[in-house]
């Protein structure tokens, strides 16, 4: 589903990203770790086509077409769905509104009929229960006022209305309480299937203890410098970020890829 | 040259004067003609406004004194504005209690009361000046906020006052109906001069709605005065929805006079006109007033509108709110000019102003000066204007959900203006606006 080769990224002339190689097939669920400034979050930016971001070298093949050719939005109508890690508010537009626009222009790119305000709002209604939302939320305006995790089970609302074949979860444990962590992971767990695949950007394991991934690679310096099992996420937990520098390459070269 | 092109003008208007004066020449109401005299008299002194006046800095109204506009002093034969049109001027809520007016004169045949309660006046102002249940008031109140001696355009349309509309709410009275007074224009050339007196008394509680549009995209010039008095405890909402044709000048002055704990709640939406001047005054000269002055204006191409407000805290415990907010687009042009005095006695103000304005090219220009003069020491007053940009982060954070780059600007420029135009509690006019938005817009989208 997703290949990245070789993948060189950054910002402001600053490289970030030093040759990162992952691949993620269907039906699976990677984890990307990493201590504060390895590049984790800059990876998700530079897949959802973040316009700060320059990519300097290598490519991203999604279904076997050029994800970076891509503009942000055909990217997300091509299945392609990240979760900000801090979402942005915007006034005046309500979520219900805002997401019967995204669903439906979705929809007219697959060559589907687009549902009238009325269809929509059942399609809503449903799937606002995989993040137990209420129907009040729908008329306020997306996400302003909402608390920390409200924005975060908003991402997941519209992850479970756009149906992404691949969803970008970008440190969506970050700022969440326990019940909060809970129904957000568990909204993920509900939408995950055998068709699609998630990558979860994350810098804590506890996310994982909710959303079990078969593959945890961890990022330092901009490359990748352990992979593994998930069991590697819990190694890590116990032994620290420091214990990479010991483990790893100085270079970070890494070796076959996990799957 | 100069001085002769404008001589030739004001000529013009004299000569439209006198016969105004001659055809209404009621022995009853020889206060109203001796008005109207002071009043053109004094335009004669003042003529138009120029940029060298600091409060007509950035607003050139040289184009209307050159323009030969004349006034229609006789309503226009019944027929002659296009019923279909008009059904689509009308507000559904208020499609019984609206005066429908044709170049500032009012059309009965057009017009509609039967939702209003007997109590509640909305009429024609002069045939409110000739009943005697009525004149009293009338001349108690007009042309006292609205000061002719020191604004030529008030001078000019005092001088033509005539027809226009006289609405009386008796003390008490909550009135669910909203009142519609729907200027229409219809011809080039045209002058008309809207004046509208508003007594709310003691107490009393409506909704009034005030538009103008046009027929087709004539060249015009619409002058209006609306001048409102709140007595105690009285609520007015007041909405100002300004449509005129591409082609026309909009010129209007809104005073309000609000009493002890009255509210005075104004919505001012702008599209239209080419050239659009807007003044709103509001004197808060009594203790425990409330009032929300709002506006949003939304231009294009070579547009250019202009807003000056002027609250005045002159008693304790007032409260003014004030959101204005701006869309501009092509090469158009804005002015908001905000004044907030808290005189000396205006102990416990609170006064918020807020100027937003979202330039969506680079051509367009704003001109946005907010100012607070605080004589008194103990109040609460807030000012700011901020003119901007689409937010690149909202930007992109609606592109990545799918929606394409100009979906996503027009869906965030309508975020922008909903937050004045959600205010407003008549659905229907709502629900015109928000269309009215998206298809300046370009856009389609539904709740």
């Amino acid at each position: 589903m997703l290949e990245i080769k070789n993948l060189y990224a950054g910002i402001d002339g600053n490289e970030i990203l030093k040759g990162i190689n992952l691949t993620v097939r269907k039906g699976e669920i990677h984890a990307i770790m990493g201590p504060n400034g390895s590049g984790k979050s800059t990876l998700a930016k530079v897949l959802s086509g973040h316009p700060a971001y320059q990519v300097t070298k290598g490519e991203v093949l999604y279904e076997g077409k050029s994800l970076l050719e891509m503009p942000p939005d055909e990217r997300a109508r091509e299945g392609v769905f990240m979760a900000f890690q801090y979402p942005i508010e915007v006034p005046g537009v309500s979520n219900a509104q805002f997401l019967r626009l995204a669903y439906n222009e979705k929809r007219k790119h697959l060559g589907e009929e687009e549902l009238d305000p009325l269809e929509f709002k059942d399609l809503l209604r449903e799937r606002a229960k995989v993040v137990e939302m209420d129907a009040s939320f729908m008329s306020r305006s997306v996400n302003e006022g909402f608390s920390g995790g409200e924005k975060k089970r908003n991402e997941i609302l519209q992850m479970a209305v756009l149906e992404p074949r691949l969803a970008i979860l970008d440190e969506t444990d970050s700022g969440l309480d326990i019940d909060a962590l809970r129904i957000v992971a568990g909204g993920v767990n509900q939408l995950h299937n055998s068709e699609n695949a998630v990558i979860l950007v994350t810098h804590y394991q506890r996310l994982l203890d909710y959303i079990v991934p078969q593959f945890v690679h961890v990022l330092a310096n901009g490359r990748i410098a352990k992979e593994g099992g998930k069991e590697l996420a819990l190694e890590l937990e116990q032994k620290g970020y420091d214990w990479l520098k010991t483990t790893a390459p100085e270079n970070g070269v890494v070796g076959a890829q996990t799957n | 040259m100069m001085a002769t092109e404008t001589a030739r003008q004001e000529n013009s208007y004299q000569e439209a004067f006198r016969a105004l004066q001659e055809t209404q020449s009621d022995p009853h109401v020889s206060w109203l003609a001796r008005l109207r005299e002071n009043a053109m008299a004094r335009f004669e002194e003042l003529g138009f406004p120029s940029v060298k006046d600091e409060e007509w800095k950035y607003t050139n109204v040289a184009p209307i004194a050159r323009a030969a506009f004349a006034p229609r002093l006789v309503a226009a034969a019944a027929g002659s504005s296009d019923a279909e049109k008009l059904a689509s001027f009308s507000v559904v809520e208020a499609e019984t209690s609206q005066l429908v007016f044709v170049n500032g004169l009012l059309r009965d045949d057009l017009s509609a009361l039967t939702a209003l309660p007997r109590e509640v006046v909305a009429l024609d102002l002069s045939q409110a000046i000739a009943d005697e249940r009525y004149s009293e008031i009338v001349r108690r109140h007009l042309a006292r906020e609205a000061d002719y001696v020191a604004h030529g355009f008030i001078a000019l349309n005092t001088a033509f006052i005539s027809g226009g509309a006289f609405v009386y709410i008796p003390q008490g009275v909550v009135l669910t109906t909203p009142i519609h007074l729907l200027f229409i224009s219809e011809g080039n050339q045209t002058a008309s001069f809207p004046r509208v007196l508003v007594v709310a008394e003691a107490n009393c509680s409506a909704t009034l709605i005030e538009s103008y549009v046009s027929t087709h995209d004539d060249t015009y010039f619409t002058n209006a005065v609306v001048e409102i008095v709140l007595e105690e405890g009285a609520r007015l909402e007041h909405y100002k929805v300004q449509r005129e044709s591409a082609e026309a000048f909009h010129v209007a002055t809104t005073v309000a006079d609000l009493g002890a704990n009255s509210s005075y709640d104004s919505t001012a939406i702008t599209f239209g006109a080419a050239l659009s001047r807007h003044d709103i005054n509001v004197t808060m000269d009594h203790e425990g007033a409330e009032c929300w002055v709002d506006g949003l204006y939304l231009v294009t191409s070579t547009q250019h509108t202009d807003t000056h407000s002027v609250i005045d805290h002159r008693k304790p415990h007032c409260t003014s709110h004030q959101l204005y907010k701006g869309i501009l687009d092509g090469k158009s042009r804005a002015v908001f000019n905000g004044k907030i005095f808290v005189r000396h006695d205006a102990q416990k103000t609170d006064a918020m102003q807020t100027n937003k304005n979202l330039l969506l090219s680079n051509e367009a220009r704003v001109d946005t000066k907010p100012q607070l003069e605080i004589l008194a020491d103990d109040v609460k007053c807030a000012h700011g204007a901020a003119v901007g940009q689409i937010d690149e982060d909202e930007l992109f954070y609606l592109e990545t959900r799918g929606l394409h780059y100009d979906l996503a600007r027009n869906l965030l420029t309508y975020g922008f203006a909903e937050e004045v135009i959600g205010k407003i509690k008549i659905e229907s006019i709502r629900a015109q606006l928000d269309e009215a938005v998206l298809n300046r817009l370009n856009a389609r989208l539904e709740a």
